[in-house]
């Protein structure tokens, strides 16, 4: 190219030479942007005005770690989750293209830990050289299998796509939220744009923080090591490993080329050693070492000869075990606990409606949040304590936050995994072929006489009773004329609730006036999803 | 080949290296020691004193809040028009329409053309604003909401009088996405060609009403009242279990935010403030599907009576006395917020003394 001094008369401007041809790397670039866009794009109509009967679950449904860990745990493939095979197949193909194709997380991390090489203009090839503490993922992902097959799901701690989903849910979302509320208030930015639109009040998440930090934590890990998630502790990445160890094509390197300057490590995103043996089930496919090679000796080959490669997962037997030892510890000692226990669960853990009984929720429930995303009225929070170390960012309805919103079962529509079960309205409400079976209650509310303004303070409300949606209302109220301290005379009506009508909504307590610590309040006890949790003999 | 790997906890093994300072200060000594402030140094740091302590100055002056007023800002308000929304009063028209029929276009066109006409309430270029009672997720045929069909109506007609935007504003108890798709009104908004404003959190701004005593400052659904030149309550008539009633004026409860679930302390002066908040061009009483019972939220059909009436007034108050008397047949002189509205000078609630016209459609 010519070079254009500042005493040159300009010439027309020269043809660009054309740099180079489209690339696999440019391929993979828009993909990974692709799917990214697509997940931000996904988790915003995750919304009631915006369903529109998409599969906004999808990404969580395509996810093999989901399919394979709920088979185990409840031995069935739940709705969508066949679909997982849109993605085992082709890793048995490709290898692990998934890690750097599509997992947008995986997207974020290798933004991150681009950012950071840049900033510290490190030396490039000696991170990504492979460490044994990569064999980590694996060791965590008989663990959690282990645990998914005693009953107990914790595969969302970890999955990268419940992960994400998580985080956008309660921070990404409310934070986008907030911050477009000057534009809005302004006029300049539309109302629509929100990922809650048509919400009377910010909407709140409980322990944001710590979903937040979690995020923030994985991703300022590629300071230390880049790809850190992806290469140590991803199970998604593990599991997808196990599968890609028969992958069919793969990064095959030309020995007799090869001059053994390991340029090849520059960009090799998944750590797989291409400049030796590649560890196939490290590979991300990302192609980086094929472009970065200067004398050509890696190419992406069908079934390359086997000695190129190293054979299988690179964990001992013993590690796997020990990985299966530790859960087979860790479930008894998680149900010694009192969390599930039918006799001394929490008051607070008040499950969404379709929810089937403790055990079997938390056998389903992968903790994407995707139920608490499309919670139109906010009731649905990440639990943090309150479900036990089990029920960690799982759903619990918080009546303070919001409450069940009669004609509304989104919550189990969006649910990839059956945890909380598509549920019709009739069914909810008990309603046409349901009449018999009654209504789905999830608690039974209770008045606080010491708080109730009309019992306690001689001051007239019943809200309660106002916004009370059955019909019959579940809350009626006694009318008794008093005289009060200061001699006037005033007609209170007083609320008390009809169990059998009650179906635990959460209404009353969400509008009741005494809203730091409610005079009428919810809890599970009376949940038609557990008779040992039942109230009433009938009803 | 051995992994670079090395736990980013394991310490440094370089020994410590000499800082660059240390070799300075060594010079330093090795000729006679440190050097001498010269008058120069002492000037410069004079001068940055004295611009340090200046600056420091000024920012206390500019931020200085000896009483800690800032702890408690002021809420800026704002505040509807002065005589609110009311057109002009006609002498010699009747002032309450009373329309029974099945049809609720014509129902509404007959109903304005009693009051004297639709250009009497809407003129070309004006914007509308249009308050139904969107307070639950219920279906249309409940009648805890108003009744889409008589909302389409009225926005087709105001559309054909002129009306450049009609505006159709609620925010609801429930759900607001949840309530106007399942009470219709979103449908027949749109169908209609109004538009739907749906509650946001930065749609808010705190109100004031002369004259108010409980809601003297409250924070309202106000975006929507920008720019509008018309206001027009379309609201069930519901059985209410506190208030007894739920009709034209408690209607507007629907604008505001904030705590409002304080307002059944004193329900009855609260639904008379409200109709002193609001000054409407026109409302319109749906009795077309009536909650008898369970109210104001419903939700079994055996709740519902169906009256296929609409009342029109410009005088809320007489709408509600009106409704409250004639059609769900009650006694008005048990219902105190009629009285304490009227003795606010809302309106009146002797409907009998008022022009009206009874039409069947």
């Amino acid at each position: 190219m010519p070079v254009v001094g500042a005493s040159t008369p300009s010439p027309p401007r020269p043809r660009m030479e054309r740099r180079r041809t489209f690339r696999a790397t440019d391929a993979r670039l828009l993909s990974q942007v692709f799917f990214l866009a697509l997940f931000c794009f996904v988790s915003w109509i995750t919304w009631f005005s915006r369903l529109g009967g998409y599969p906004v679950s999808l990404f969580l449904e395509v996810d093999p770690l989901v399919a394979v860990a709920t088979a185990l745990s409840t031995r069935t493939v739940y709705r969508a989750l066949g679909w997982s095979l849109l993605l085992i197949v082709p890793t048995i193909v490709l290898g692990r293209f998934f890690c750097n194709w599509v997992c947008p997380y995986g997207t974020l991390h290798q933004a991150m830990a681009w950012v950071f090489a840049k900033r510290r203009g490190r030396n490039p090839i000696d991170p990504n050289r492979y460490r044994p503490i990569f064999r980590a993922k694996y060791v965590l992902l008989a663990f959690l299998l282990v645990l998914a097959a005693l009953g107990s799901l914790q595969i969302g701690l970890l999955d990268p796509l419940s992960l994400m989903f998580r985080t956008f849910t309660t921070t990404v979302a409310p934070a986008f939220d907030r911050i477009v509320t000057p534009g809005i208030e302004a006029g300049v930015v539309p109302d629509a744009l929100r990922f809650a639109p048509g919400s009377k009040e910010d909407r709140l998440f409980q322990g944001s923080l710590l979903v937040g930090w979690v995020m923030l934590a994985f991703l300022l890990a590629n300071l230390v090591i880049p790809r850190f998630f992806c290469r140590t502790l991803c199970p998604l990445g593990a599991l997808l490993g196990v599968l890609a160890r028969f992958a069919l094509f793969r990064i095959d390197r030309d020995p007799h080329t090869c001059t053994n300057c390991d340029l090849c490590l520059r960009g090799c995103e998944g750590a797989s050693d291409p400049h030796l043996l590649l560890r196939t089930s490290e590979c991300f496919v990302c192609m980086n070492c094929i472009e970065d090679c200067p004398e050509g000796a890696l190419s992406f080959r069908f079934l390359p000869p086997s000695e190129s490669a190293v054979a299988g997962v690179e964990t001992s037997r013993r590690r796997l075990v020990t990985g299966a030892m530790a859960a087979l510890v860790t479930y008894p000692l998680l149900r010694t606990g009192l969390a599930v226990s039918d006799r001394t669960f929490s008051a607070a853990v008040i499950r969404p409606p379709g929810s089937p009984a403790e055990p079997e929720f938390l056998s389903r429930c992968i903790k994407c949040d995707q139920c608490i995303r499309v919670c139109p009225t906010n009731v649905l929070q990440p639990a943090v304590l309150e479900a036990g170390p089990e029920g960690l960012w799982t759903p619990v309805m918080n009546m303070r936050a919001g409450y069940c919103e009669l004609n509304c079962t989104l919550c189990g529509h969006v649910c990839p995994t059956g945890a909380i079960l598509p549920i019709s309205i009739e069914e909810k409400l008990g309603l046409g072929r349901f009449r018999s079976q009654g209504p789905v209650k999830v608690g039974t509310a209770f008045v606080d006489k010491s708080r109730c303004l009309p019992f306690a303070m001689e001051t007239p409300c019943v809200v309660c009773e106002e916004v009370c949606p059955t019909s019959p209302k579940a809350i009626g109220s006694y009318e008794e004329t008093i005289t009060r301290w200061d001699g006037r005379t005033v007609t209170l009506r007083k609320p008390f609730v009809r169990p059998e009508l009650c179906i635990g909504c959460g209404i009353c307590e969400h509008e009741c006036p005494v809203v730091d610590q409610r005079a009428i309040y919810v809890t599970g006890v009376g949940e038609t999803r557990s008779k040992a949790r039942s109230l009433l003999l009938k009803g | 080949m051995k992994p670079s790997w090395r736990s980013p906890l394991t310490p440094l093994e370089a020994p410590r290296q000499p800082h660059p300072s240390d070799e300075r200060q060594k010079q330093q000594y090795a000729a006679g020691g440190p050097r001498r402030a010269s008058r120069r140094d002492v000037l410069r740091l004079l001068g940055a004193t004295t611009a340090a302590a200046a600056g420091t100055g000024a920012a206390w002056l500019w931020l200085r809040d000896p009483t800690g007023r800032a702890a408690r800002p002021e809420t800026a308000v704002v505040r509807l028009p002065a005589g609110g929304f009311a057109v002009p009063a006609l002498p010699g028209m009747p002032e309450l329409a009373i329309v029974r029929g099945r049809d609720p276009l014509p129902m509404m066109r007959a109903g304005l053309q009693a009051l004297g006409g639709v250009r009497r309430f809407v003129a070309s270029g004006d914007t509308v604003v249009v308050k139904p009672n969107v307070a639950f997720d219920r279906a249309p045929v409940l009648g805890a909401t108003t009744n889409p069909e008589a909302l389409a109506a009225l926005v087709a007609v105001l559309r054909d009088g002129g009306a450049r935007e009609v505006r159709v504003v609620d925010n609801p108890i429930n759900s607001p996405e949840g309530s106007f798709h399942k009470s219709g009104i979103a449908e027949a908004a749109r169908r209609s060609g109004a538009r739907l404003m749906l509650p946001d959190p930065a749609h808010f701004r705190t109100l004031a009403v002369d004259g108010a005593e409980l809601i003297a400052r409250w924070p309202m659904l106000y975006r929507p009242f920008v720019g509008a030149t018309k206001v027009i309550g379309i609201a069930p008539l519901k059985d209410h279990n506190l208030c007894s009633a739920s009709m034209t004026m408690k209607n507007w409860y629907g604008l505001l935010g904030g705590r409002r679930n304080q307002f059944h302390q004193r329900i009855h002066e609260i639904v008379a403030e409200l109709a002193l908040m609001m000054r409407p061009t026109l409302v319109i009483l749906d009795a077309t599907r009536v909650l008898m019972s369970n109210g104001p939220t419903g939700g079994s059909l055996s709740d519902v009576k169906p009256m296929d009436t609409m009342v029109l007034a410009t005088d809320q108050l007489a709408a509600d006395a009106y409704g409250y008397e004639m059609l769900l047949e009650r006694d008005p002189s048990r219902l105190p917020y009629l009285q304490l509205a009227e003795a606010r000078g809302v309106g009146t609630r002797q409907w009998r003394r008022l022009r009206r016209e009874e039409i069947q459609v």
